[in-house]
């Protein structure tokens, strides 16, 4: 059951990023990252991460990516387009980079081949840990060991926010 | 029963597609959402991980990445909409002033 969501899921993850790449206009990106997104969500749930799938959906594919698409509506983007010359060298390295990454993958694999026999989710989650992952075990780790990290993450969004608002400004 | 490698695969698949976004995309704003897939794919792996060594710390740190790509992504596109009232264009390829 597990084994085939992970596929399912894994496999809609992969084309909506690839056909995000595909896509000529960047509304179409968007959306195929929301579909990202949301299958990334659902993966969390399958590893017992249910606090940071919700914080997925409701962060990421909800407040992020609605800035996003406001963004795209507002300048009123089009359809990308392309310059005779100038992206060579992004050419010859894009391909390299995804052969990179793939050969990372295969890496991986063959390293913890070992690691195959330890699986994740099923009843090493149900029994034992019971409630790995809500929300009140994270709450439980993020006030009390993370407090002082939490706070500066507060900071941090109100400078964000500043800058933001900063950047965006209309000058007079 | 799904094994940690096949999450690492999946993850190193999308962290590649973000890096080929990133390197063949000509739009500023796709460019800017590569680099947010990127960041998910990162995620992905916090959260396999911290599933299979039955740590909780991965999915504060998986909290504190989400609170980074947020800011991040906040500043980023305020900066994008500053850039094309002044450049008038998206392309990354006519914001070349720094060019020889």
């Amino acid at each position: 059951m597990h084994l085939a969501l992970f596929i399912i899921f894994g496999a809609v993850c992969i084309g909506a990023a690839i056909n995000l790449l595909v896509q000529k206009h960047p509304i179409n990106s968007a959306l195929s990252l929301i579909v990202v997104m949301g299958s990334l969500a659902l993966l969390y749930l399958l590893l017992g991460a249910e606090f940071v799938a919700a914080v997925q959906v409701i962060v990421y594919a909800g407040a992020v990516m609605v800035l996003f698409v406001f963004v795209i509506m507002l300048l009123n983007a089009g359809e990308e387009e392309r310059t005779p010359h100038g992206s060579r060298v992004a050419i010859m390295l894009g391909v390299p980079g995804l052969i990179v990454g793939l050969g990372i993958g295969v890496y991986v694999v063959a390293r913890y081949a070992g690691l195959d026999r330890i699986a994740i989710g099923g009843p090493a989650i149900l029994n034992g840990t019971e409630g790995f992952g809500n929300p009140r075990a994270v709450a439980q780790l993020l006030f009390r060991d993370y407090l002082l990290p939490f706070e500066v993450t507060s900071i941090l969004i109100l400078i964000a926010i500043l800058g933001a608002v900063v950047l965006a400004r209309r000058e007079e | 029963m799904v094994p940690l490698s096949y999450y690492l695969i999946l993850s190193g698949i999308l962290f590649a597609c973000g890096v080929t976004g990133f390197l063949i995309k000509r739009n500023i704003i796709t460019i800017f959402m590569s680099i947010e897939l990127m960041l998910n794919a990162v995620n992905l792996t916090f959260v396999a991980f911290a599933a299979e060594l039955r740590m909780l710390s991965g999915h504060v740190f998986v909290f504190f990445v989400m609170v980074v790509a947020a800011a991040e992504a906040a500043v980023g596109l305020a900066i994008i909409i500053s850039v094309f009232r002044t450049r008038e264009t998206l392309n990354v390829d006519r914001v070349n002033l720094l060019k020889l």
